[in-house]
């Protein structure tokens, strides 16, 4: 069914990375530890995606999520960052009555998972997928991905604008 | 036993239930975007383990580039209006932030 033996270990690695690192996100209270951890996130994510067949999705995750966002994340730690507040990611709704939230919402999509018989398909095998996702962007989906250069367009304006120091200054 | 879609639904929702609790607990405003983070990435997860196990085909695979793409413009937008509230009140903790309260 697999390409490869050790398939199983290989995921559970990967699959423990990422959620691991995911529980540091959420759980840390240091907001630097928190990106770094992120990190291991997005990479265990990226690892699983290679799992999946999708070789051109994980670069794509590795090179925008870990290489972009990732780093933009860390500016703006730092660049907010006081010594003396390290520990601003304080509990707002308070740790226990989220703990109860968390478990109500897993239990139901966990039994969801477990009880609905999933349409499954065979396994084909994993080839390059860069051909069939760039048929894809310009046949069927041409209409979304001319929106994204739209979208992409006006948060880069946004951002800029939204980051000018100056706005204000000239008439006061 | 071999791995199949139920695994990677389940670390789909691991993933998803810390991004959840990151969301909810959070003051710090870049937190919150971190958990935003985890919860897109749940979300490809789910996307590419039903392309691959439940549907075949390259569908899953373009929905999760444009995820990504938007999780990309979300984090330049988000980070820079964070850095405007670090200008102007000197903090970004969202419970501080409350001019605008009626």
């Amino acid at each position: 069914m697999h390409e490869f033996s050790f398939f199983p270990i290989v995921f559970y690695l990967l699959a423990a990375v990422a959620v691991l690192s995911a529980a540091g996100v959420a759980f840390s209270n240091n907001i630097v530890h928190s990106a770094f951890a992120l990190m291991g996130t997005l990479l265990g994510a990226a690892g699983l995606f290679v799992l999946l067949a999708a070789d051109f999705v994980a670069v794509i995750q590795v090179l925008i999520y870990v290489g972009g966002i990732l780093v933009l994340m860390l500016f703006a730690v730092m660049l907010t960052h006081r010594v003396a507040d390290v520990r601003v990611s304080n509990r707002a709704l308070g740790r226990w009555p989220t703990l109860l939230v968390i478990a109500v919402v897993g239990a139901f999509m966990g039994r969801a998972v477990a009880i609905t018989n999933w349409h499954q398909v065979d396994l084909a095998v994993a080839t390059p997928t860069t051909y069939g996702i760039g048929d894809g962007l310009l046949t069927t989906y041409v209409l979304p991905f001319e929106l994204a250069s739209v979208v992409l367009l006006a948060a880069l304006i946004g951002a800029v604008v939204l980051s000018r120091k100056e706005l204000r200054d000239p008439d006061e | 036993m071999t791995i199949g879609l139920t695994h990677f639904l389940v670390v789909s929702l691991l993933v998803f239930l810390m991004g959840l609790f990151c969301v909810l607990t959070r003051r710090n405003a870049i937190g919150i975007l971190m958990g935003v983070e985890l919860i897109l990435n749940s979300a490809n997860i789910n996307y590419l383990a039903f392309a691959r196990y439940s549907a075949g085909g390259y569908d899953g695979q373009v929905f999760a580039l444009f995820v990504i793409m938007l999780a990309a413009a979300e984090a330049a937008i988000g980070l820079a209006i964070v850095l405007g509230i670090y200008q102007t009140f000197h903090t970004i903790d969202v419970e501080a932030t409350e001019t605008l309260r009626g």
